[in-house]
């Protein structure tokens, strides 16, 4: 056993530690010192071991161990990658550990986003724990000298099923060299033979959830750990011109930090540290910064190309509408967090991250070190929704630690992640189009600028079909967020089309209908709408329904929404339904939390998320300025899950979001006649 | 000062002003009640004082000093968990769970001061605490079964 005070475990002592096995070390070159300075960019595409050793260790006492380098942050991915391992070897989830985003421990990978751990993690997992399966299986055969269809595998043994006789995975695994045994795909079991895959396994560590024993980021403890805090600029872009830290310094218990323009301390608890960092003395040269007010105009100055529209010969309508979606921020509940710990020359980290492994680069590459003296460590996350790929905290706190040779744990507060993470991007969408007399769509121009291209690509026929992304330089620090651009173009689209409908003197279900062709979406419009009663629902001033549909990254989702309105122009979404195809369906009952959670987060966007900046500063950097949604905002949801066993299984943590936006922009105008054509809606509607 | 603890007296040395929540995680090592705003705007932080639902972000240590702190460590009952933990799990009203333990404790205080609460009055209780995974209405639905089965509890204990 290891001393409970000792560093993590390398991959050589937790194999030695689990006992048995062969001992597989990943290759790691000398020269990744050098090459971390690029970024990263050079391990982007790093090849995945084929190997079953490098993914799955089964040990002398049978104790299954399999090993991922994506990370869970709440989507449910410990649970759903464990079953597809169950699956493969016939054996409970219980009975396998699933390792997870430890850089020293699994094999090195991209990081847990673009829904691909479904799609591209899971299939990896299940040729490697359907290749031991057989392997196992061929070393019973060989003993007993029977043919394949003779045995049986499970509770974790080989059974021979004619004299019953039963041999232990354990007592196999260790004759076997697993590091020369390559995945194979003819191992792997199809959707429709699933046993495991493809029911609700309950989340396999919510007892530690509910108890409180599970230990985020933020609640990681190290012996001798000092708490620390970075002493902000009070604006984008400024410089630090002079700093006094001696009132700090002359605290007892406190160090502190000062390099260029960091500047942090470290101290015995946390109350010091805040102390510290507010005793120093700074002067910063600001720089001048945009304002939110001033966002939409900075971005068509500096956007090239509009939308011109395609000919509208023979059309018997033609519209052009502009669309602006705000920034908003990810507000995970759990802030960025790490524990740095420096030893003999190591780096050890615990952070919040969905790139451990990007992380470790960004470490090595900040303070010259070879990747393998770097062991970045992700513990279960309080989530992150595209948040969290950039380790700016884990080199904070490695700073400092550095300085203080103790292990350092930073947390950041919920200002500086509102002020210092980065936002889902702004942007504005052009969209020109026209319909011919009989409700056929006949051209389609739709300009993306700034907001990204995710999501861009329409599911509607049309001839003329022009689609484009424009980049333009975010004011802002912008990056990932939960289906990217594409909650932002499908409201575009979503609304246009809505207009479109409205010109042609058509309902919103049939004239989508009448323009999609793609089986997939039409069939979740089919079921959300039938679901819903859409046919009977008829928009009256105080209660609108509308309806939007799309697709994405393997996704297939429609949403039909109910909302109230006051006279004083208060919205509340009072019922939504939303039909869901993703292929085969591996686990309903946290596809369904996914869903709905989707659907939740895509309603403070829709209705009232907007960053507001002015001066280089988030003017709503709290909780108490920055509404998400709350208890008194959630509808009654209804999902529609269409489990196509068919099909490969994609991702469902993010393309869920995309259709509740226009959904609700579709119905508050059903309702009132006021095309909102802003996201978030509330702030126009109400103006 | 002394804090008594899930039922343990816990003396520590602080500055009275330090709010509860860091005194709990940082000398106490219950992280259990997690940080979310430092502005009791999110309810992670939540702890019973005496069995009331409070804030331990903004509450000064000093002034829960002698008061019976309960925190989700001390919920369950050794290995037998509370129903509402109970609840939690059987409805998967979670997804990261990092809000868990201050829904729990902020139903717990609900449900001691109102044993059959409806739709409407659970949402209220729980308004100032935020989910942003957004399992609300699966947390609504534990907290309704909780109720529920409590009170069938309840019923049967009084006829036995």
């Amino acid at each position: 056993m290891l001393e409970p005070v000792s560093l993590p475990a390398s991959r050589r002592d937790f194999l030695k530690s689990l006992g048995g096995g062969v001992l597989v070390l990943f290759a790691e070159g000398a020269g990744e010192a050098q090459e971390s300075g690029h970024g990263g960019h050079r391990r982007e595409r790093e090849p995945l071991p084929q190997d079953i050793a490098a993914w799955l260790h089964i040990a002398p006492d049978g104790r299954i161990t399999a090993f991922t380098g994506k990370v869970e942050v709440g989507q449910n991915i410990r649970t759903s990658l464990t079953q597809a391992v169950a699956d493969e070897l016939r054996c409970a989830p219980g009975s396998v550990k699933l390792i997870m985003g430890d850089t020293a421990l699994t094999p090195w990978d991209m990081g847990t986003f673009g829904s691909r751990s479904t799609p591209t993690m899971a299939p990896v997992m299940r040729k490697m724990a359907g290749t031991a399966r057989e392997a196992l299986v061929r070393e019973a055969l060989q003993k007993w000298g029977v043919a394949r269809d003779k045995v049986d595998v499970a509770d974790e043994c080989v059974v021979n099923r004619k004299s019953g006789a039963r041999i232990p995975f354990g007592e196999i695994a260790a004759r076997i060299d697993w590091t020369k045994t390559v995945g194979r795909e003819d191992c792997v079991t199809v959707p429709d033979k699933w046993t495991v895959g493809g029911t609700s396994v309950p989340k396999l560590n919510a007892r530690e959830l509910v108890t409180g024993h599970h230990k985020y980021p933020s609640d990681q403890t190290r012996p001798a750990m000092l708490y620390g805090k970075v002493l902000r600029p009070p604006s984008f872009g400024a410089k630090l011109t002079s700093v006094d830290t001696s009132a700090a310094a002359r605290m007892p218990g406190v160090t502190v930090v000062h390099d260029g323009d960091f500047v942090g301390v470290a101290a015995r608890d946390e109350h010091l540290a805040q102390k510290a960092v507010e005793s120093i003395q700074a002067q910063w040269q600001k720089a001048p910064q945009i304002s939110s007010k001033e966002l939409f105009a900075y971005i068509k100055s500096k956007k090239e190309g509009a939308a011109q529209g395609n000919s509208a010969e023979g059309s018997a309508k033609a519209l052009r509408s502009t669309y602006t979606i705000a920034y908003i921020a990810h507000t995970p509940l759990e802030p960025r967090a790490a524990l740095a710990e420096w030893s003999g020359g190591k780096l050890t980290v615990w952070t919040g991250t969905q790139r451990p492994f990007g992380v470790r680069t960004e470490l090595a590459s900040a303070f010259g070190l070879p990747e393998n003296q770097v062991h970045v460590l992700m513990p279960d996350m309080g989530s992150a929704y595209g948040g969290k790929h950039s380790g700016e905290c884990a080199v904070e706190a490695a700073r400092i630690a550095k300085a203080a040779g103790k292990p350092v744990k930073l947390i950041w507060t919920r200002e500086e992640e509102f002020t210092w993470a980065y936002l889902r991007p702004a942007g504005i969408i052009e969209v020109a189009s026209a319909v011919s007399p009989d409700g056929k769509l006949t051209s389609w121009d739709f300009h993306n600028y700034m907001s990204g291209p995710s999501g861009l690509e329409s599911p509607y026929e049309c001839a003329q079909n022009n689609v484009q992304f424009h980049e333009v330089d975010s004011p802002l620090r912008e990056g990932s967020y939960r289906g990217l651009a594409a909650t932002a173009n499908h409201f575009a689209r979503e609304s246009h089309i809505e207009e479109l409908a409205v010109a042609s003197g058509m309902d919103s279900l049939a004239f989508r209908l009448k323009n999609l062709k793609n089986e997939r979406v039409r069939a979740v419009l089919q079921a959300a709408a039938d679901r819903f009663e859409w046919s009977k629902k008829k928009s009256t001033p105080k209660r609108g329904y509308g309806l939007a549909c799309g697709m994405e990254k393997g996704g297939y989702v429609a949403c039909c929404a109910e909302v109230s309105i006051t006279r004083n122009r208060q919205v509340h979404v009072e019922h939504v339904v939303e039909a869901w195809d993703c292929g085969a369906i591996v686990n309903p009952e946290h596809l369904k939390n996914q869903v709905e959670g989707a659907i939740v987060m895509g309603l403070g966007g829709a209705l009232f998320e907007a960053i507001e900046f002015a001066d280089g500063r988030i003017l709503n950097d709290r909780l108490s300025k920055y509404r998400v949604p709350r208890f008194s905002d959630i509808p009654k949801i209804e999902t529609v899950l269409i489990d196509r066993k068919d099909v490969p299984s994609a991702g469902a943590g993010e393309t869920p979001i995309v259709c509740i936006a226009p959904a609700i922009a579709n119905a508050i105008c059903s309702a009132t006649g006021k095309r909102i054509r802003s996201m978030p809606v509330l702030p126009s509607f109400q103006a | 000062m002394e804090l008594r603890v899930n039922g343990v007296r816990k003396h520590v040395e602080v500055d009275p002003e330090r709010p509860l929540l860091w005194v709990l995680r940082n000398e106490l090592d219950l992280t259990g009640a997690k940080y979310g705003c430092g502005e009791g705007q999110c309810g992670a932080c939540t702890v019973l004082i005496e069995g009331v639902a409070q804030r331990s972000c903004i509450t000064p240590a000093g002034s829960v000093a002698g008061k019976e702190i309960t925190t989700i460590e001390g919920l369950a009952d050794g290995e037998r968990l509370h129903p509402l933990q109970e609840s939690f799990i059987q409805a998967d009203a979670m997804q990261c769970g990092y809000c868990t333990p201050g829904m729990i404790l902020s139903s717990v205080a609900l449900l001691r001061r109102n044993a059959a609460p409806s739709e409407s009055e659970i949402k209220q209780a729980l308004e100032g605490n935020i989910c942003r995974c957004g399992t609300y209405n699966r947390i609504v639905a534990a907290v309704q079964k909780t109720a529920n089965k409590m009170s069938a509890e309840a019923k049967a204990g009084r006829r036995a």
